[in-house]
């Protein structure tokens, strides 16, 4: 039976006994204590008229004295049965209420009503657990590309902001212990249509507990987690876990890009996040010695990242036990002038604040670009909520750790293909990656750029599997014409292409297609969307191929042939 | 000594006792059945109702079950003597007091099957 209903029942025992008592004793009472009838002639009460009676007295509606005016003695017990009952009742609805609201009951409400939804829940979803700046993140991004995501988070403040988002497919959530698989079972882990299960604490071994009970109920199923130590990494590693994510040592690999490699970076940008920095935004002279203010885990991750492609670096740091003997360190914040003075702030080429607090932050690249104009400076931000400061800064590089992983969460949701492509072009040289960059330029100018992969196949490209098996031969160029004029070229091309275990960036045009083929595309987004046409419509990719707009319903066919 | 168990058995033998006194005696004979008795057997059993809320073991949802069998058959009991003693012309005949004690009877086997569920509980715990 309901839960709930126990609990309510079991606690509303005492009033509901003292209620049933307060009644009889009334009853009783009127029973017993003898009254006269309208001739004077002595009379009893039934129980039939004292139920009646004390019904009507005790919800204080009052019909008068029935059937009979009361003696004096019947006057004065009903005296008593008036205050005892009102009393009787104020204190059974006063505890009804106060169950109600009881803090308990209500999280008990709001699991089984969150149970309730998640069970029903018919399409597809994605689990989130921790609502941190990155989940909010990935379950914004999940939303907007209209799938639901259910989010677990052990601190109720963040749900509530959750809840306040105007969300068209709403996120259910819940809030509870990640960790304890009961949980997870309610967030719907075991059922079929949890397309993945997110990670996303800050809690390495809660990632690790989520991961694990994933892989154990459903292994097939992709899980992505936060790490913030090789340990776990190396743990989650070994059951398979699809992508994990360091997110200090993600944003330094990030950072790093963008100081050494900067076309390599650029693509990386423009491929996973939506807001991408402008071309022009490409550093000109990052050659020189840097100054990094902070030396915790992330300035750590900072200084092996930038010091593997042996740049100079100065550290600022007030904790000299944390820095090794053998690094250019000068003791201090970094906020006052002296100090960045000590670390020659004239003499540097771009200045870090990586601290973990905001405000320090924005002070150091506020103090440092008075003292030198011309410095590129990169700033930490570690609450989303200062974001309007932060974009005010007019620093050149505002670096979001969660922001940062979130992007990669997504493109790897988005275009599992995207994972592997990126892995390629670490091999590439920058020019490689310039030349990519220009020609990403071209095609989509300073418009968001989207990516899609397909595989050819039955399920996914139908028109094209048709073609091949018929024995056309398709070229890449046939998928970048555009379906309704096939002389102008869609804005998309190939970024790569894997035949079995062999992959070729950047394809050309003239390279044939062969079915099980996988392609990942990139391009304006209508332009990928009208590419579909190509890849599921049989006459649109004749037409494409032929140049023939040919209906194969010969009703249709006749209705155009009509001469009027 | 559990002060909680021993008002609970009080008043799940006190419905059983109340229950047996008013049932006993020729089954159409009116003056052989007092309604006080039928009264407090009612409230009695309401009460032991109440008490066995929120146990959720199986003994537990067995003896709520049995309460409120035994709540239903005395409130029919007590609306017929209702009905015959107020509103039928006849008042309450030899006819009307033998149906209202065959509803009593059948809350007595009710209450008889509660004894029987609190014995059997007591002699789990105790083993």
């Amino acid at each position: 039976m309901n839960t709930l209903l126990y609990i309510m029942l079991r606690r509303l025992r005492l009033p509901l006994i003292v209620l049933i008592l307060v009644y009889a004793v009334s009853i009783l009472g009127l029973v017993i204590i003898p009254g006269q009838d309208d001739q004077g002639q002595p009379w009893r009460m039934g129980f039939f008229h004292a139920f009646y009676f004390v019904s009507f007295m005790g919800s204080t509606i009052g019909f008068g004295e029935i059937p009979y005016p009361f003696t004096d003695a019947q006057r004065m017990w009903t005296l008593v049965c008036i205050y005892s009952t009102v009393v009787a009742w104020l204190y059974a609805i006063g505890s009804t209420l106060a169950i109600i609201q009881d803090a308990g009951f209500q999280r008990l409400i709001r699991t089984r009503r969150f149970a309730q939804q998640v069970r029903t829940l018919e399409e597809s979803f994605y689990l989130v657990c921790g609502y941190g700046t990155t989940g909010r993140e990935v379950v914004t991004g999940l939303e907007r590309r209209g799938v639901r995501s259910v989010v677990i988070d052990i601190r109720q403040e963040r749900l509530d902001q959750l809840g306040l988002e105007e969300f068209a497919l709403p996120a259910f959530s819940l809030c509870a212990d990640a960790s304890l698989p009961d949980n997870l079972a309610l967030a719907g882990l075991s059922k079929p249509n949890c397309l993945g299960v997110l990670a996303l604490t800050d809690q390495d071994n809660v990632n690790l507990a989520i991961a694990i009970a994933s892989k154990l109920v459903l292994p097939k199923r992709m899980v992505i987690s936060r790490s913030e130590n090789v340990i776990t990494s190396a743990n989650l590693a070994s059951f398979g876990t699809d992508l994990i994510i360091d997110p200090f040592q993600q944003f330094a690999e990030y950072f790093g890009l963008a100081v050494h490699r900067p076309h390599q970076h650029l693509v990386v940008d423009w491929l996973l996040n939506p807001q991408h920095r402008p071309l022009s935004s490409i550093y000109k002279h990052s050659h020189g010695r840097w100054i990094l203010c902070g030396f915790g885990r992330f300035g750590k991750a900072l200084y092996d990242a930038l010091k593997s492609e042996a740049t100079e670096i100065t550290l600022i740091e007030p904790d000299a036990s944390r820095v090794n003997s053998g690094m250019d360190h000068v003791n201090g914040v970094g906020t006052e002038a002296v100090t960045l003075d000590a670390a020659r702030v004239n003499e540097a080429v771009g200045i870090i604040a990586g601290t973990a607090n905001d405000a320090d932050n924005l002070s150091i690249i506020m103090t440092a670009r008075q003292m030198n104009p011309k410095l590129i400076t990169v700033v930490r931000q570690n609450h989303a909520a200062n974001e309007l400061m932060f974009a005010n800064s007019k620093s050149d590089f505002v670096m979001q750790p969660g922001h940062t992983v979130a992007t990669k969460i997504l493109g790897h949701i988005r275009t599992p293909l995207l994972q592997l492509f990126l892995q390629q072009l670490q091999t590439q040289d920058e020019v490689w990656a310039h030349t990519l960059m220009n020609r990403i330029s071209q095609s989509v100018g300073d418009e968001r750029l989207d990516s899609r992969s397909f595989k050819i196949c039955t399920d996914q490209t139908p028109a094209l599997i048709d073609a091949i098996e018929s024995g056309a031969k398709l070229t890449l160029r046939t998928l970048m014409k555009r379906p309704y004029d096939r002389k102008a070229a869609l804005d998309c091309f190939p970024l790569m292409l894997k035949r079995d275990e062999e992959i070729t960036l950047t394809p050309g045009e003239l390279h044939e297609l062969q079915s099980g083929d996988e392609l990942l595309f990139c391009g304006r987004t209508n332009d990928l969307n009208d590419q579909l046409w190509i890849l599921e419509n049989q006459q649109t990719l004749n037409y494409v191929l032929t140049g023939v707009d040919d209906n194969p319903n010969p009703l249709l066919r006749w209705i155009r042939n009509l001469k009027v | 000594m559990n002060r909680e168990k021993v008002v609970f058995a009080f008043f799940i033998v006190l419905a059983l006792t109340l229950n047996v006194g008013f049932v006993v005696g020729d089954v159409d004979n009116p003056g052989h059945h007092e309604v006080v008795e039928l009264f407090l057997a009612i409230v009695v059993s309401l009460i032991c109702t109440v008490l066995k809320f929120g146990d959720r073991s199986h003994l537990g949802a067995l003896m709520l079950a049995t309460s409120l069998v035994a709540d239903l058959q005395l409130i029919a009991a007590a609306s017929i003597w209702g009905y015959h003693a107020q509103i039928s012309a006849a008042g309450v005949t030899g006819d009307a007091m033998a149906s209202i004690v065959s509803f009593a009877a059948g809350a007595l086997v009710a209450n008889v099957i509660s004894v029987v569920l609190l014995v059997i509980e007591t002699v789990l715990v105790r083993r």
